[in-house]
């Protein structure tokens, strides 16, 4: 039993946190093989190789993966499906995008946002915003599964896998890309970070956002934002935590003028340390944080900032 | 109308609505459904509204609102029809509100109606906020071998191509599509209207298509079995502190700052 995993490739770089967890949620299903693929891919092939448990490595450069377009990235993947009975990735954008489509062209199902692994077949993932876990057995032969990354611990590094490079398959040719408009920050990665301080409508405004990034410099956090900050376009949609955002379980959260919809609890509720700052004592994100401060948020934070 | 007029297609799926609590059957058989308030998948509304401001814009001709799943989901396509779909079709492919049907068969019974309606653009949701696989649109798109662009913040008809800016992890990706192509769109597209008591009721005597899953010759019958379904691991609630002084000593107590 093989199991091939995409690793995440951006712009020739291996986002290895995101790999290294998928590799620890796929090691008990059979031998890993991670699929480094893009414009270049060689280092990203490399850093897969010293993850800890990953078997072999294959590289597949060519102009046509560069940006990781959905058609050229699956059919590569279905070229190579033919000896693997798991087809796995971190639910990333990226595997969001390419996952599904590769498992319509196999005919098979899609095991969206696993969160863990009962046996070869059967898979528990978060549904209604995981207000619920469904246990699910496939029926089909081969699955195709994205892993919510925030449940599993990154893989250790000390392998040495071989690396073989390989080709493209044939670019159906259907989507060319323009450009990519990434924020450029110093901060760490949303869904990696150690520590994530979020802030939500009670902060009031884009430019007392500003407050939120602050506090979390002071702690070397990243930065989140509830739907209704978004929504009210106090924070760019990157920053999102949710439902419809991404899923985060860092050591600390920190979550500022946030009242705790649903939707929000479903993106963070799996951190280790959860503590809320809101002026209204009713609110709901007090009933999951380890720490309830009622407190105004725009004198409380920058005390905090202060005292830290 | 613009000479490029065309036809979009538009996949509504009635979902529990947002607000209301979910409940986990005791038996683990499922969440219950029975006697809950049901509406449009909210990211459905976004796809609607765009395709009907593409009507709106002079760039589309007609837009079409399918929906697969049990009888009530006419509900939901008359909300379509109301906000501004010109016509719609529902396949009846369920007989009970907690049988879901896959997103592998959906987009099967949807390659179908595409094959009948030629549209020269789909324009879903994301994710339906009750399963949230975030799957049809790129399984439509693979059996039909058009083009994808998920998850769009920004669509631009331009010719024969769609320009899709995509939220992405860590920012916006900008891609151009060939059309006919797949779009699945994402919250800040756009704000969804609210349908007005004229339109509700104009969407009463809008065409209204029925059909079966068998009419399609697909079958719908579940790829993944159910074993049970059963409610989160409760976070228990921990203390509320009376400052910010106490707050940092606790923080420093468990070592995370």
């Amino acid at each position: 039993m093989a199991v091939l995993l995409l690793g995440e490739v951006n712009d020739g770089e291996l986002a290895v946190d995101a790999t290294a967890k998928a590799v620890t949620a796929a090691k008990s299903l059979g031998d890993v093989t991670v699929l480094c693929a893009g414009a270049s891919a060689a280092a990203a092939g490399e850093a897969a190789a010293k993850i800890d448990g990953v078997a072999k490595v294959l590289v597949a450069e060519d102009a046509s993966l560069g940006h990781r377009l959905a058609e050229p990235t699956a059919a590569l993947i279905v070229s190579l499906a033919g000896d693997y009975e798991h087809i796995v990735a971190p639910a990333t954008t990226d595997a969001k995008n390419v996952m599904p489509r590769v498992a319509a062209l196999l005919d098979v199902m899609i095991l969206s946002d696993v969160s863990g692994v009962v046996d070869g077949d059967t898979f528990e993932r978060p549904i209604y915003a995981g207000n619920a876990i469904q246990t699910v057995k496939s029926k089909d032969a081969k699955k195709v599964i994205t892993f919510r990354t925030s449940t599993f611990d990154a893989a250790g590094e000390g392998g040495s896998a071989s690396v073989e490079s390989i080709g493209a398959a044939e670019n159906p040719g259907l989507s060319e890309w323009v450009e990519d408009k990434v924020a450029a920050s110093d901060r760490p990665e949303l869904t990696s970070a150690g520590v994530v301080v979020s802030g939500g409508r009670g902060v009031g405004s884009e430019e007392d956002f500003k407050l939120i990034e602050q506090l979390a410099d002071k702690l070397g956090a990243a930065v989140g934002a509830s739907r209704a900050a978004v929504d009210s376009g106090f924070a760019p949609n990157d920053w999102q935590v949710g439902q419809t955002g991404k899923v985060v379980a860092p050591e600390l959260y920190v979550a500022v003028g946030i009242s705790g919809a649903i939707q929000h609890l479903a993106g963070m509720k799996d951190s280790k340390i959860i503590v809320a700052i809101n002026k209204d004592e009713e609110a709901p994100i007090f009933q999951v944080a380890d720490y309830g401060l009622v407190a105004d948020l725009f004198t409380a934070v920058p005390e905090l900032i202060e005292k830290l | 109308m613009g000479e490029n007029a065309m036809k979009v297609l538009v996949p509504v799926k009635r979902v529990i609505d947002y607000n209301v609590k979910v409940r986990v059957k005791a038996d683990g058989s499922g969440v219950d459904l029975a006697n809950v308030k049901m509406s449009m998948n909210p990211f459905d509304e976004i796809a609607v509204e765009e395709a009907i401001r593409l009507k709106e814009a002079g760039m589309a001709e007609e837009v079409v609102a399918v929906s697969i799943g049990v009888k009530q989901a006419q509900e939901t396509l008359r909300t379509a029809l109301a906000m501004g779909a010109d016509r719609a079709i529902l396949v009846v492919a369920a007989d009970d509100v907690h049988q879901d049907i896959e997103p592998l068969a959906v987009a099967k019974i949807l390659a179908k109606i595409v094959e009948e309606e030629q549209p020269q653009l789909v324009m879903a949701g994301k994710q339906a906020i009750d399963n949230d696989m975030n799957a049809t649109g790129q399984m439509l798109s693979a059996l039909l071998g058009w083009s994808q662009a998920t998850f769009a913040s920004e669509v631009k008809v331009e010719g024969d191509n769609a320009v899709v800016t995509r939220e992405v992890d860590g920012g916006l990706q900008t891609i151009k599509v060939k059309m006919p192509a797949i779009v699945t769109v994402d919250l800040r597209l756009n704000e969804p209207r609210y349908a007005s008591l004229p339109n509700i009721m104009k969407a009463k005597k809008k065409p209204l298509d029925e059909k079966t899953a068998e009419d399609y010759g697909v079958d719908v019958s579940p790829r993944l079995e159910v074993v049970k379904t059963t409610e989160p691991e409760a976070r228990k609630a921990g203390e509320m502190v009376p400052d910010v002084d106490t707050l940092v000593a606790k923080l420093k107590e468990k070592g995370v700052v």
